[in-house]
């Protein structure tokens, strides 16, 4: 991928002495200097394995731990109240558990696909030569580092029912107000929205970085046999993107099923946890911090949370496993 | 790359791990080491920090403080209701992180009840129970009621708020009195309703804001709501309650709510625009009135709540024996929640004293406000505390009473039928409890 365009390391270390001469007394400092060799590049990666330790790792062992416990807020000593796997027993025959992943998986669903479509779309814009090429690559961006918290709550305002700007738009047209929040859809439609706004910018970047890769004389050999420019855009650019666009799935898809910020806001109600009248918006992640954090069942909510993790590792897995099929029938 | 180069660069990396290691350690440990002042020096400067779930009036009391004892500083800290809660409870938890006063909603308290152990225990610091009625203290005891950990505040006395010109183009009386007696009662209310739809000259104003807060009120009046004496959850199983979210669920079907989620910007709104011709209203809720005028010039004015009596929200001050100034911490706490100010607090931000004594006492009771026409609110609300009977709460009352307020939602929202709603709402109560 990125290879630097400096000297390559290995040239680095040819020119460094290789420890003592032959025949020289070891010297103090060349003992040092020989276990700083050897140590460093441990010291260089463990800022990351510290920090990943401490607010990684060690909170999913301990939330494992915690799925294990019938621990609640509201009954004394149950902290060390030993339950085994009664908590993931609960969770297959929870109705708000499965509505929950419903409503995380149908999301994800319309907030992935028309936002990645739309990125690639973008990004294929954004590839011509126009004015001011850099100010509007970079203004595709300030939809995702504007935080989600403000963005949601202007679309909130949008979405009103009463006075929202988009129910006024389509009231011009005759179309009576809609209750955003209100039914299964809409609140999706709503919720996707604001997805899309806030990663389209982000995913188009990426495919452009990818596009740019593309070898120019591709393009030019198609042109002289007569390719059109849509034609060109499915046969060459679409192929040689196809990793990019792999990884962005696998970024939006995980992305998409750890969704809180975006339903919480959108509920605008004194309970967002519960992510609409009927739950028809609460997703995995709400959930889970509902039953933690809303009802103290610190064991039960630890246990959704370890449930999530296990849907993602799975269809990540699938995602991957797809992924590779369709490498092996290009190779093929 | 020249060789200095290379151990230049080693020796930051590695100096870079170290500091994100300090950091780190000390990070976890800055909470556990100045753990001073709740003894030492009583004239040191500290500053001493509130966490609240809203504006409970506070600012000009604390610059008073600030004069009495120079070397006390107050910062204040706000988050919305449920965020605070679940804060404080996660700060419990941890053994750190919670401020040196916390306020606790009434329907949160006894959440907080088994964690009673983790505040400082009033009654060894000279606080006498009797300041309040039983109903006010016993939330905030520990379950063998030998230790009080919340101070009370303010009380939601509750009245019915109503737009005495809105009353008048409808053709209904608009005088206090008339208007009390007119709806004395859930159905008269509920009647009077539908009265008000069909002679209203402007169909977009609905009789009331929400269902929820009307249920709010009507189950804050019953004898026993969601939990028995014993503690056990009766919600489903409780006439009251049905019998009330049966009301609710009809008035709706009928048009009377606006069908607006209860303290969000569209409710505030609706008190702007018009949307409401009455509110269920407890006395905290007047910093609403005040904030959000209707823009058509019209009044609100006063009556006293169908059903007489009840009580809906009210608040408590707490100090977690975690915090650094726990000793400083209390003075504050006991100050605020003293008669002396908890009377300027009513006569200038609007909250109703929990007080008892000053219930009866001449300058609270004659108090008028005129923002409600001139309404005698002190009477209005005095009177409603002394008719309240105290109610059993639970851990998860406030829960509960949101699961019905959003059931009603769905109703308003056209998507689930009485029936329906009420089952939907049960099952999720009895979630809670698995």
């Amino acid at each position: 991928m990125a290879v630097s365009t400096g000297t390559p390391p290995a040239a680095s270390r040819s020119n460094v002495p290789r420890g003592p001469e032959p025949g020289a007394a070891p010297v103090r400092g060349n003992r040092w200097h020989r276990a700083e060799r050897r140590l460093s590049p441990y010291a260089y990666i463990s800022p990351f394995f510290i920090v990943f330790g401490v607010f990684g790792l060690f909170p999913l062992l301990y939330t494992a731990y915690v799925s294990l416990t019938a621990w609640r807020a509201d009954t004394d000593g149950s902290q060390h109240d030993f339950v085994g796997l009664d908590n993931y027993r609960t969770l297959l025959h929870d109705q708000f558990f499965w509505n929950a992943l419903r409503n995380t998986l149908g999301i994800g669903l319309l907030s992935t696909v028309p936002q990645l479509l739309l990125a690639l779309g973008l990004a294929h814009l954004l590839n011509y030569r126009l004015r001011g090429r850099t100010f509007i690559r970079m203004g595709v961006l300030l939809p995702n580092v504007t935080s989600v918290a403000a963005v949601t709550i202007i679309f909130v305002q949008l979405f009103g029912r009463d006075f929202g700007l988009i129910n006024w738009f389509l009231g011009l047209f005759g179309v009576p107000h809609t209750d955003w929040q209100a039914g299964t859809w809409s609140s999706w439609i709503g919720i996707s929205t604001i997805v899309t706004w806030r990663w389209t910018g982000y995913n188009a970047l990426i495919y452009l970085a990818a596009m740019q890769a593309v070898p120019f004389e591709l393009y030019e050999a198609a042109a002289i046999d007569g390719a059109s420019r849509w034609r060109q855009f499915r046969s060459i650019t679409i192929p040689v993107l196809r990793p990019t666009i792999l990884f962005t799935v696998i970024t939006s898809t995980i992305g998409a099923l750890q969704m809180f910020g975006e339903p919480l806001l959108f509920s605008a109600s004194q309970t967002p946890m519960a992510g609409g009248s009927q739950h028809q918006f609460q997703t995995m992640a709400l959930y889970s911090y509902d039953q933690f954090w809303g009802k103290f069942k610190y064991g039960y909510g630890a246990a959704i949370s370890w449930a999530m993790f296990l849907v993602i590792v799975v269809i990540v897995a699938v995602n991957f496993l797809l992924a590779r099929r369709m490498k092996g029938v290009e190779a093929a | 790359m020249s060789d200095t180069g290379s151990r230049r660069r080693t020796w930051l990396a590695g100096g870079g791990a170290v500091l994100a290691a300090a950091l780190l350690a000390t990070g976890c440990g800055s909470d556990s080491t100045s753990k001073s002042g709740s003894g030492g020096d009583a004239n040191a400067k500290i500053t001493l920090t509130v966490n609240l779930f809203s504006d409970f009036g506070y600012k000009d009391l604390y610059a008073q403080y600030h004069k009495l004892h120079p070397n006390i500083t107050i910062k204040e800290n706000r988050a919305d209701l449920g965020a605070h809660h679940q804060n404080l409870h996660a700060h419990l938890v941890a053994g750190s992180g919670t401020a040196d006063i916390e306020a606790i909603e009434i329907g949160q308290v006894a959440g907080f009840q088994s964690q009673a152990s983790k505040f400082v225990n009033f009654l060894d610091e000279g606080v006498d129970k009797n300041q309040w009625v039983p109903s006010k203290t016993a939330p905030a005891s520990s379950r063998d009621g030998s230790s009080l950990f919340g101070l009370g505040t303010d009380m939601g006395g509750m009245a019915l708020c109503y737009r005495a010109d809105l009353f008048k183009k409808a053709g209904l009386p608009t005088d206090r009195a008339a208007v009390s007696s007119l709806v004395a009662n859930w159905d008269s209310y509920f009647a009077t309703g539908k009265q008000f739809l069909a002679k209203s000259p402007d169909k977009k104003v609905k009789w009331f804001d929400a269902g929820s807060n009307v249920f709010s009120a009507m189950t804050a009046q019953a004898p026993q709501a969601f939990y028995d004496a014993d503690g056990k959850v009766i919600a489903d199983s409780n006439p009251a309650v049905k019998q009330a979210f049966d009301a609710v669920a009809g008035a709706i079907k009928d048009g009377e709510s606006a069908g607006i989620a209860a303290f969000t910007p569209a409710w505030d709104t609706g008190f702007r625009k018009s949307q409401f011709a009455t509110v269920t209203c407890p006395a905290w809720m007047s910093y609403e009135f005040k904030a959000n005028p209707p823009a058509d010039g019209g009044k609100w004015d006063i009556a006293t709540i169908p059903g007489g009596g009840g009580n809906w929200g009210g608040s408590y001050l707490t100090v977690p024996k975690q915090g650094k100034h726990t000793k400083a911490a209390v003075e504050l706490a006991k100050w605020l929640t003293a008669p002396a100010q908890e009377a300027w607090l009513f006569k200038n931000k609007g909250f109703f004293p929990s007080d008892q004594a000053l219930w009866s006492s001449p300058d609270i009771a004659n108090l008028t406000d005129p923002m409600f026409s001139g309404a005698p609110t002190g009477k209005i609300f005095s009177e409603s505390a002394k008719n309240l009977k105290p109610q059993p709460l639970g851990p998860h009352g406030a829960d509960i009473g949101n699961i019905y307020g959003n059931a009603l939602v769905s109703v308003e929202q056209g998507k689930a039928g009485t029936d329906k709603a009420w089952s939907n709402a049960n099952a999720e109560i009895k979630n809670i409890g698995e």
